[in-house]
């Protein structure tokens, strides 16, 4: 019995590896400088859902809410397998907060017209908040699945998933429909496959061919430009290497839940870590040196 | 989202596990006695399961006022759905204006759920919590004595501290082992108010096919001592040094997530953001450079000892005693200075 799979994934800036060169003179971090990769363990959620389709069937539709840019994510589900994919871009969206965008990522599920199963990875290496798969879960009104290991069978209607638990782990049967978060302890994600790069290469939204259609024809007008990005648009299209570009209005959504003004929590302050250098107490690494210092962890009962 | 209520109480969601608590929400009563203190409240926990009524006594005596128990058999073992119909029901009838869950994985799983239903703020793995007057810098309209959510983003880069006006309650996760476990008062009175919820089947839509629980093997957060090892180590071989120093001074054995990821040890000792948040009066990092994400992990100990043969590492920013040299030379000078000790004693 073949299955539908929608993959929540999310372009983020390589939080991960933070060099030198990443911070600003101010001790701050410098995002431009930050490669913007996918989202680790979305990739362990993109191939959790490939590896359903590949064992019964169905399909895989890859969704990303993000700036034009994010396309490289999808891109990236392309090549990996993915039959669809979907960038939910607007301005409007920006400054969502994870309740605002599990909203509007729940909205698009429900556009695309819902799934038997939804998966996303735990959390994103950029707030680490592990929020949205729930929170869209809620919206959806379908049970969640959270931290899973192990996709153990799918049957009918119902899917069994060993997840972790953080004092052992379970074994929990959900029925379809259920929303999966999948930890990278899951499993593989599979390369980028050559043939697939070769074919969707020249994948795009809307956005990113209107912006090759501004370099291109600098001296066209407005107009000219629009028309000549239909144009490229619609050939895409035919060539099955659009990227589906939606925004707010495609999902329905009630904007007063969107972006700011749907979101409940507001940065009051923030502080980057500077590395101040306070003054510590140098021991010369010398065996005198250091059986003094063990000397005084004795005397202030440091240890026993 | 319920109404702003100032007279609102403060609460924990009171996380337990076959009939025992979670020690992050001994931690978090302590902490919401406090905050309940300074906004001039009662401090509450919600207690959801099937024989929970040995627990309420233990609330209390770490802080807590009042206990609001839901009982029933169906919620023997921990399941979102239903749990969060429990916490959604208890917010909407007592209107609590803080509600603090531990970052625990139950907690990352039950909290979400319950914000999204509620349509109310939540910030996940707070490293701290105090109560402020906030101006909006938008509307310039002052909020009296909000919640303020500190929290470790971007990887651990920055500090960022988050407010939620008006869609409350002002709801967040603790990270464990950050907030103090207050000494227990036996004799503290309190109240426990049983809730009724209507649950209804369909909300237990999840079966338990089976369930493991490994016991931990590793016990980070209650060591006196952490000798800790990183990178620098070079080879699982050589981390042999890092157990033989803690094992000289009595200490448990860390690992930064470098020498994880270089397979010299386990995830279970990882110290840092990804792994456990400690505190012991004494911590020895040894060739850890001392990534945010470590720091952020360590920071607190009350002594740190640095060994580091790059004198710029980071390490040294948060070192109270730092020893730049090799490590393979220090640290068995080190376990002779101690084994010396014993014998003099």
């Amino acid at each position: 019995m073949p299955y539908h799979s929608i993959v929540l994934v999310k372009q983020v800036p390589d939080t991960a590896n933070v060099t030198a060169e990443a911070m600003k003179s101010d001790g701050t971090v410098n995002r431009a400088a930050l490669p913007a990769i996918f989202n680790p363990e979305d990739l362990h959620a993109l191939e959790t859902a490939l590896e359903l389709r590949d064992r019964f069937g169905g399909t895989v539709t890859a969704v990303s809410m993000g700036p034009p840019k994010a396309a490289d994510v999808l891109r990236s589900c392309l090549y990996r397998g993915a039959n669809r994919a979907i960038l939910l871009t607007d301005r409007r969206a920006a400054a969502s907060d994870t309740l605002a965008t599990s909203y509007i990522l729940a909205q698009t599920v429900q556009a695309i017209g819902g799934a038997d199963l939804v998966f996303a990875g735990r959390q994103a290496i950029d707030g680490d908040t592990a929020q949205v798969g729930p929170q869209c879960a809620e919206k959806l009104g379908i049970p969640q699945i959270t931290y899973l290991e192990q996709l153990v069978d799918v049957r009918d209607r119902s899917v069994r998933v060993r997840r972790n638990t953080g004092s052992g782990w379970e074994i929990v049967e959900a029925p379809l429909p259920v929303l999966i978060t999948v930890m990278e302890t899951a499993n593989r994600p599979r390369p980028e496959g050559a043939r697939r790069v070769h074919r969707f290469k020249r994948a795009r939204v809307e956005a990113e061919v209107a912006a090759e259609v501004k370099l291109a024809l600098p001296d066209a007008t407005d107009d000219e430009q629009a028309a000549e990005t239909a144009r490229r648009v619609e050939a895409l299209r035919k060539q099955g290497l659009l990227i589906e570009q939606w925004d707010l209005d495609r999902i329905g959504a009630d904007l007063d839940r969107c972006g700011l003004s749907g979101s409940p929590t507001k940065v009051f302050r923030i502080q980057a870590i500077v590395l101040t250098k306070e003054g510590y107490t140098e021991i010369p690494p010398t065996e005198e040196g250091i059986r003094r210092l063990v000397h005084e962890l004795v005397l202030d009962h440091s240890i026993g | 989202m319920i109404e702003v209520n100032r007279k609102g109480e403060v609460w924990v969601y009171a996380e337990q596990e076959e009939g025992v608590l979670r020690e992050v929400v001994l931690e978090l009563c302590g902490k919401a006695h406090e905050l309940a203190s300074q906004l001039g409240v009662p401090a509450g926990a919600v207690l959801i399961g099937s024989q929970v009524a040995a627990l309420p006594q233990q609330l209390i005596a770490h802080g807590i006022d009042r206990v609001y128990v839901v009982q029933d058999p169906r919620l023997e073992h921990y399941q979102t759905t239903p749990y969060a119909q429990c916490v959604c029901e208890a917010i909407t009838q007592h209107k609590p204006q803080i509600v603090m869950y531990g970052a625990t994985p139950l907690g990352r799983d039950l909290a979400p759920r319950v914000a999204s239903a509620m349509r109310a703020g939540m910030t996940a793995d707070c490293t701290d919590l105090q109560i402020q007057d906030v101006t909006d810098p938008r509307s310039k309209e002052v909020h009296d004595k909000l919640l303020l959510q500190i929290r470790p983003a971007f990887g651990g880069n920055i500090i960022a501290t988050i407010v939620n006006y008006d869609m409350w309650p002002q709801m967040a996760t603790v990270r464990e082992g950050v907030m103090p476990l207050r000494e227990p008062d036996p004799a503290r009175q309190g109240q426990v108010i049983p809730l009724t919820v209507s649950l209804t089947d369909d909300l237990f839509a999840i079966r338990l096919i089976e369930k493991h629980l490994q016991p931990r093997t590793v016990n980070l957060k209650g060591a006196r001592v952490i000798v800790a090892g990183g990178g620098g180590v070079g080879s699982k071989a050589n981390f042999q040094l890092i157990h033989e120093l803690a094992s000289a001074i009595g200490g448990a054995v860390g690992a930064s997530r470098a020498a994880v990821d270089g397979g010299y040890i386990s995830k279970d000792y990882q110290v840092g953001q990804t792994g456990t948040t400690v505190r012991p009066a004494l911590y020895i990092a040894a060739g850890i450079s001392g990534a945010v994400q470590h720091r952020a992990g360590m920071e607190e100990s009350a002594k740190i000892i640095a060994i580091n043969s790059d004198a710029d590492a980071p390490i040294f920013s948060v070192a109270h005693y730092g020893i730049v040299g090799d490590l393979n030379k220090v640290i068995p000078t080190m376990i002779k200075a101690l084994k010396e000790r014993s014998v003099v004693e």
